[in-house]
């Protein structure tokens, strides 16, 4: 392992460990990042040489403190640093700090890094960029990119966000029970959040935006580990893992979005679906359903079916009808028209998100849905008017482009055109 | 006589490898285990998901205890083997050495000899 890329590899995973234990020493989000850049450094320079030590993480706080302590010194004092030699021979001091990460510490040391990052006082934008960069340590361009922002601006951001924290005085002591529930709640909902900013990219942004899937599992697995026992925590896992398992099948060679209905299903990653399946099983276990459960069961009864055909819709509605009573939302009933309409036809479907307009003006996929179904039903015109609005409310070109190709259906109406229509719908992409 | 090599690693490193990093470890142990494989040598072998996909079953003086988890909390995990047939334990640390050769990530192996081996049905 002495080749740099995987040598960035283990540094990238030791991350969140190793700036959370340096959050503990240092109390200070930059000294702790600080800290952790230098001693990623000197990896770089001792590890090739001497390979890599054999707990990665136990090596970077020892040496992050250290030269934490050497920058805080040199500030009053001009100190110089150690010799090279001296931080590179660590064997018994990282078997001692080894020891003591085990257990509780390092949860302890986690959850606060998370909980930071997720404070009641920061919008839920500054949320994202802020455990992008400090927890998955991506570069402010990176996070910038996938944001489709200015890098400046996402340097403002972050910056702005850690200087809430700093002013809200947090408390670097692990919160009781209930706040504790409240703060994981927060914590898988920006996680959650980092995934659709991935999910919803179109193809063309896909390669700078991809990488906020992966993050996003990574910080799930990350929670899953800390939390062992939580269902929700192992339903968002198996939800993120299941929607990712589909990402290789989710667009054509022109970069057009593909319907669940017309992916290749062999393109789909078998091992994330099972890790996914797995884990659905295992939450199901505890009785204590909850709304990425449902989500994830809804996920599974797509990734279990191995044609279109064998899709357990009817049971799919019953989950949506479930979700819709645990967190009722004009878009969980959007969904749940997909299958609607696949169990009782368009025209009950139709029905059913009639009502949701007024709530659902401003959004492309009640458009979307919509212009399927009268598409469906055969009224041209109406379904031409709902595609238009759809694109001008487009969030991606994918999504517009994938309009279009609708439209043009529509355009050059045949029997046999009208007989392959589908209705375009979110979840089903 | 036939060894268990089994495969202790961090995961969270594991995890966190590319797929063109995953996919260039797997090509290279695949080099391994063909030789093995076309000396006779290899048997089963298996690559585990995550120790968060794992449930433990312990055993009470009443009803077993259902707990989420592998079975303990260690700093590198339990993440496959590899069934071969060694003629002595010097063999069985050659392939282990061969393993670790290929494989650019940190971690041990246990070589354990078997003691009784059902090969049983093939899974799909």
């Amino acid at each position: 392992m002495t080749d740099p890329a995987w040598i960035n590899t283990a540094l990238s995973s030791a991350r969140p460990q190793a700036v959370a234990a340096l959050l503990r020493y240092f109390r200070n989000l930059d000294t702790a990042e600080e800290a952790f850049q230098e001693a990623c450094l000197r990896a770089l320079r001792t590890w090739p040489e001497k390979g890599p030590p054999r707990d990665p993480a136990a090596w970077l706080i020892f040496v992050g403190r250290n030269s934490g302590i050497d920058a805080a010194r040199r500030q009053s004092k001009q100190a110089p640093l150690p010799a090279e030699e001296l931080v590179s021979d660590l064997d018994d001091a990282e078997a001692d700090i080894a020891e003591r990460l085990d257990g509780q510490h390092y949860r302890d040391d986690i959850l606060r890094l998370l909980f930071i990052c997720c404070h009641p006082d920061l919008p839920a934008t500054q949320q994202v960029a802020l455990a992008l960069r400090i927890v998955s340590g991506l570069s402010v361009k990176q996070i910038a990119r996938a944001f489709l922002v200015g890098e400046s601006a996402m340097e403002q951001r972050i910056t702005r966000a850690k200087a809430r924290i700093a002013n809200a005085d947090v408390p670097f002591e692990a919160p009781g029970p209930v706040e504790r529930s409240e703060r994981v709640a927060a914590v898988l909902a920006m996680v959650y959040l980092v995934f659709n900013e991935g999910y919803s990219a179109g193809a063309t942004e896909i390669a700078n935006r991809a990488p906020l899937c992966e993050e996003a599992i990574r910080l799930a697995r990350l929670l899953l580990r800390l939390f062992q026992t939580e269902p929700e925590v192992m339903g968002l896992t198996a939800l993120l893992l299941l929607q990712h398992a589909r990402a290789a099948a989710r667009f054509d060679a022109n970069g057009e979005l593909v319907l669940m209905d017309d992916q290749d299903r062999t393109l789909w990653n078998k091992a994330l679906i099972d890790e996914g399946l797995a884990l659905i099983d295992k939450a199901m276990r505890h009785r204590r359903p909850g709304p990425y459960q449902i989500q994830s069961a809804i996920a599974a009864l797509h990734a279990r079916a191995a044609r279109p055909e064998d899709t357990d819709w009817a049971e799919i509605d019953l989950l949506y009808s479930v979700l819709e009573s645990m967190t009722p939302s004009p878009v969980v009933t959007l969904n749940r028209a997909v299958a609607f309409a696949k169990l009782r036809g368009p025209e009950a479907a139709l029905k059913l998100i009639e009502p949701l307009a007024p709530k659902l003006s401003g959004y492309f996929h009640f458009f979307g849905v919509r212009g399927g179904l009268l598409m469906q039903l055969g009224r041209t015109d109406e379904a031409r008017e709902a595609f238009d609005r759809a694109i001008s409310l487009a969030n991606t070109a994918a999504e517009a482009a994938h309009i279009r190709m609708h439209l043009d259906r529509l355009s050059a109406p045949s029997p046999a055109a009208k007989a392959n229509t589908k209705a375009p719908s979110r979840q089903l992409h | 006589m036939l060894y268990a090599i089994l495969c202790y690693n961090n995961e969270d490193v594991v995890c966190a490898w590319s797929k063109e990093q995953d996919d260039e470890v797997m090509a290279r142990l695949q080099v391994v285990t063909g030789k093995l494989r076309d000396q006779g040598r290899l048997g089963p072998v298996a690559r585990l998901l995550p120790t968060t996909a794992a449930t433990t079953l312990r055993k009470t003086k009443d009803e077993p205890l259902v707990i989420d988890g592998p079975f303990a909390e260690t700093k590198e995990q339990f993440l496959g083997f590899y069934v071969v047939d060694c003629e002595t334990l010097d063999d069985a640390v050659a392939v282990a050495k061969d393993l670790a050769e290929a494989n650019p990530g940190g971690g041990s192996y246990e070589l354990r000899p078997i003691g009784a081996f059902f090969p049983g049905k093939e899974a799909a």
